[in-house]
Order: C-alpha cells, then structure tokens, then sequence
C-alpha cells in the first residue's frame, strides 16, 4: 500500500505543473502512506520506512525553497524570478526549472510538516508511555 | 534593481534551515545561530551603504512589475530598523548561548529565532500591504512558539493571552486589507499611495485607517490595547524577552509609521489627533503600571507601554522634526530596553529571583554590572549625554514649535516618572543591602569574568551600553539621517516613483 501511495503522490506532484496537482497535494497524499502505515504497525515502523527524519525533511524543503529563490542571482536576475533548461533526453524534452525545485520544498516541505505532527500525536497518545 | 535587497530575508532563513539540519549538534547550532547573525549584520550594511548613497532601493520579486508583483522597498526608515534589529540579533545571539537551556535548543531555538528575525525583516523591506500581513504571520507564529516553549505554568498563561489578542489583531489586519483592496483594487502600497487620494468616499478611508489603526495598535501595544503585553513577555527566558521587547512591538510601530504617512495621509485632522490621544494615554498608564509593581521585568515590560508613546507622539506630530524624533527614539528604545532586559537576566542568575523585594547588594558585589544598569537605565529617562537625552528633546522641540504644550509637559512629566521607577530598581536591587535569607550560595563569590562564563552575558550588554553611549555623545550623524529618512516619509512622491516608476 505505502509504494503505491508514495508512486500516486510522485504522479500528483509531477502532473502538477499543467494540470491539478503539484507539491502540497503530493505531499498530503505521500504523508498519508507513511501515516497510514504508523496506524497499522506503530509510528516506530513508520520511521524506518523513511529513514530519514521528518524534521530533517522539513529542513531539506526549506533549503530547496532557497536555493530555488537564489539560483536567478547568478543570472543577474530577481529574487524568485523563474528559470527553465530544456534537455532533449532520449526523444522527450524534460523540463527543468527553478518553480521545479521550489516545488520539490513545498513536497518535503509538507511530507515533513504532517509526519511530525502525527508522529508525536500518536506517541503520546497513552499516558506514561513517551 | 538591487540583490542585496533579498539578502535579510534569505540569510535567516538559510541559517534556520542549516540550523535546523544540524539539530542535534548543540555547539555547532551555536555557531551556526551566531554566524548567521553576523552575515546578515554585514549584508544589511552593504545595503544601507547603497541606500545612503543612492536612494531608495526597489527590487520586483521574480521580475513581476509593481503594482502586480511583490516588491521590496528599501528606504531610510526600512534600512535603520534592519540596521538595528541584525546587531540586536546578533547580540542576543550571543547572550543566547550562555542562557538558553540544552532542553530549547533541542527544541529548535536557534531556527526559530532566525526566523522569527525574518518576519521582522520582511515586515520592514515589504512594499505590499498583503505581504506585510504574510511577514506578521510569520513572525508571530515564531514567536508564539518562542513564547510558550517550556511549557511551564505560567508561560502557557503568557502566551494564551499573546496569542489570542494577535490573532485578533491579524483578523482586523486581513479586514482592513480585504477592504482597502475592495476600494482600490490593488494591495501595492505605492499604488494605493496614488490611488487612496482619488476616492471619493472620504469617509470609508478613514474608516479602513482606524481598523488599521487599531490592529497596528494592539500589536505596538498602545493604549488601550496593550494590556496583553506585561501579561505574557516576563515569562520566558530573558534572551527572548529581550527580543521580544526590544523588537517586536516595533514592528508595530514600524507599520504604523508607515501606514501614516504613505497611505492614509487624507484626514490628518482626525487620525492623527486620535493618535496624538492616545500617544498621551500610553505614556502615562504606561508608567504608572510601571511605579506600582515589584517584578524586575514587569517593570520594564511596562515601560515598554509607555515609550512606545513617546514614538506615536511623534508619528502624531506629522511634521519632519516629529517624525525624525520618532525614528531616533524607536533606534534609541531597542538599545536601552534591550539592554535592560538583559541586565535583568544576569541579576536574575546572581540573585536567584526577578523579585526586587529579594534582591541587594548588587553594586557593592558587582559594580560593574551597577555601571551598566545605570547606563542603560539613565537612557531609558533620558539623560545627558545618553542616547535618550536626544531623542526626547527632539520631541520636546517639534512638540514646542508645533505649539502642542500639554503633550509635551506630559512627555517631560512621563520621563521623570520614568526615572522613579528606575531608581526603584537601583534602590532595591543594586544600592539595598543582601538580604538575609534566599541568596544563592555563589552570589557574591563568582565573579562576571570567572569560570562560569557569565562574560557570554556581559559581553553584549557591554557593546549595547558601548553604543548607547557613542550615540549619545555623537548624535549628530545619526540624527541626520533620521531626518532624511523622516523626509522621504513625509514626500511620498520619491518613494511611489521608486517603485512604480516616473509618473
């Protein structure tokens, strides 16, 4: 169950450019398998099956939200301002750009921000166990 | 265009992220609190160097256009207050390392701090009255996290009471907004600068000011809104405090200032005598909440309330002399509070208590934790040659030549009440004796330079005081480029043309 949510919430954030989707919806649906798979096996089960730390992920989205701001500086360009690389790629063009990565921290963003929450809820849920 | 501009902003939220990755290295995290804080001290004096120079600085978020996109403005005004609030972080930065406790820094203080120090960056660089309110967001839900971790009694006390009273306040900041966009169609400050003195409902206007008004006002903490205030800011530890007290209610300030003078500039008759109103009010409750508690940092939380008068006082005056006294004190009052509440912190941890019933003998074992307080606290009343000195007689002086004689008796009589309640701390916790039971055993055994690093706490305090002196005894540049940056205020003309371009 957990692949096939976390392959949905890919597709989600990948559509998202055109067509409804992107990175917060993506990232509730990829939070969603890791919560669901808490509720069945315990949230420690959970943590190994991302291995890394959601606040460790909070902070990586972060990170790419500025380093999505700050790559048009080097093109003596505005803060934020988008940027787009065209590859040719085995017959397709894939699209690279800066609204991509900042894309990306919105997904890590929120994958971290819901697992974290839910993680310590479901932990303290039993008095005298955390 | 100008690069630097994004620098405030991007810097503390680089070093929350990296400080953030490395959460559970508590001395790297220090290192890496501090540092960040000192790039941004040394990024923001390139920029105010490019502003001193050449003018007002623009930059268009994602080359969007004004009015459509966000825009960073930067004028004198914007550049003193991040001027102060990047030394401000940085000292406190440092302060922080001896004070904040493992279990907080575990918790992820050093992020929050930066960005709660983006949240005021931004409120400051903002052109776009819906990003201010996006950067006041921000801010608070930092600080509300700041406030209430801990988790102790009495701070959730605090920070229930905090909370709840800015969220209302954001509530009427979001009405204000929604309605101001309902009459112009455009949330770009400089563009409702062009826009708001084409409406003819006058009426409206003024109505959109006073919700701005008040929402502004519960966040300054004027009068009679500022009740919350020495409810919740003696709870949590002092290098928060300090923050918050030095710089938080500000912002408020700061927004008022702006809002003031660039938007709603239409019915000066009527806004800004209500303004002039409670600017007294504040003052004086102020300060007599101040004479009648016994708490080191309600005390100064008080205070607080009532120089945050003193700068609406100016704001009200409207005139160039008024508001360059505004700017000096709002520069002024982050030094002097600042620096007190830090003072309080390392009496706190020599005498064990914040009660000044509790405490003596604080100058005969540390006079020069004594020479500081007086320092810091003579500025604060406004003593010569201190920093405080030249900001009240610049208000005094635009208050005379505006031939508004009660409010400015009033300032005088506030700044001698002031002094009273300062001495009462001297009296009690500096100049009175030991007292007899409920000092803590090191008290008076460990020196401020010894080995238990209480020289991470003095070290600040001294370069605050440093530089309330230094203000003090050289006023005069600094008070020129407070006029310049009243003067931009006060021609709106150069600020709409930096943004939207030659009309």
């Amino acid at each position: 169950m957990i692949g096939v949510l976390v392959l949905f919430s890919l597709f989600l954030f990948f559509r998202g450019h055109d067509e409804p989707g992107g990175g917060f919806i993506g990232g509730l649906v990829g939070a969603g398998a890791f919560t669901l798979y808490a509720i069945a096996f315990g949230t420690e089960a959970s943590k190994k099956v991302l291995r890394i730390h959601p606040i460790t992920l909070i902070a990586l989205g972060l990170l790419s939200l500025v380093i999505s701001g700050l790559i048009p500086l080097f093109t003596n360009d505005a803060f934020l301002t988008g940027k787009w690389l065209f590859l040719e790629f085995g017959g397709t063009v894939w699209k690279l750009s800066t609204p991509l990565i900042f894309d990306i921290g919105v997904y890590l963003c929120v994958v971290g921000f819901i697992v974290t929450a839910i993680f310590s809820l479901e932990e303290q849920k039993l008095p005298g166990k955390s | 265009m100008n690069g630097l501009l994004v620098m405030p902003i991007a810097l503390p939220l680089i070093t929350a992220t990296v400080a953030l990755l490395f959460r559970s290295h508590a001395s790297l995290q220090r290192w890496v609190g501090v540092g960040g804080m000192a790039v941004l001290v040394g990024s923001v004096f390139l920029l105010f160097r490019d502003v001193h120079l050449k003018g007002i600085q623009v930059l268009q978020l994602g080359n969007w256009d004004a009015p459509f996109g966000i825009t960073l403005v930067a004028d004198m005004l914007t550049m003193l207050m991040l001027g102060i609030s990047a030394i401000m972080g940085l000292l406190i930065a440092i302060y922080s390392v001896y004070d904040i406790d493992r279990e907080r820094e575990r918790f992820g203080y050093y992020p929050l701090l930066h960005i709660l120090l983006m949240g005021v960056n931004g409120s400051f660089l903002t052109g776009d009255i819906f990003n201010l309110y996006v950067w006041f967001e921000v801010m608070l839900i930092a600080s509300f996290i700041l406030l209430a971790l801990g988790n102790s009694k009495n701070q959730l006390q605090g920070a229930l009471k905090y909370v709840f009273i800015n969220l209302f306040s954001s509530l009427l900041f979001l009405f204000g907004v929604a309605l101001l966009y309902g009459t112009t169609g455009t949330l770009n400050m400089a563009d409702l600068a062009v826009r708001l003195p084409l409406i003819e409902n006058t009426g409206l206007v003024t109505a959109i000011a006073m919700i701005f008004m008040v929402s502004f006002g519960i966040k300054a903490a004027i009068f009679p809104l500022f009740f919350w205030l020495p409810a919740s800011y003696h709870t949590p530890p002092v290098a928060i405090s300090a923050i918050f007290g030095g710089l938080l209610t500000k912002v408020g300030v700061y927004a008022l200032i702006r809002v003031f003078t660039l938007l709603f500039t239409q019915d000066v008759g009527y806004t800004h005598t209500i303004l002039l109103w409670v600017a007294g009010f504040t003052m004086v409750t102020g300060v007599l909440g101040a004479a009648s508690h016994f708490e080191f940092r309600k005390i100064l939380s008080f205070h607080i309330v009532s120089q945050i008068g003193y700068m609406i006082m100016g704001l009200a005056f409207n005139s160039a002399l008024g508001l360059m006294g505004a700017i000096f004190y709002v520069l002024h009052n982050i030094l002097a509070k600042s620096n007190l509440f830090l003072i309080s912190g390392i009496a706190q941890r020599l005498s064990g208590t914040f009660e000044l019933k509790q405490m003596g003998g604080l100058y005969r074992h540390y006079p020069f934790l004594a020479v500081l307080f007086l320092i810091s606290a003579f500025a604060l009343a406004g003593f010569p040659p201190l920093s405080g000195f030249w900001a009240k007689l610049s208000l005094v002086k635009a208050g005379l030549s505006l031939e508004q004689y009660v409010i400015t008796a009033v300032a005088i009589l506030v700044g001698l009440l002031t002094l009273f309640s300062m001495t009462k701390i001297w009296m009690s916790a500096f100049w009175g004796p030991v007292p007899e039971k409920g000092v803590p055993e090191h008290f008076g055994k460990e020196t401020l330079w010894g080995t238990g690093k209480l020289y991470i706490l003095v070290v600040p305090v001294m370069i605050v005081a440093g530089l309330i002196i230094l203000v003090g005894l050289n006023a005069q540049p600094l008070l020129e480029v407070c006029l310049v940056a009243a003067e931009q205020l006060l021609n709106p003309q150069t600020y709409i043309e930096a943004v939207l371009g030659p009309q």
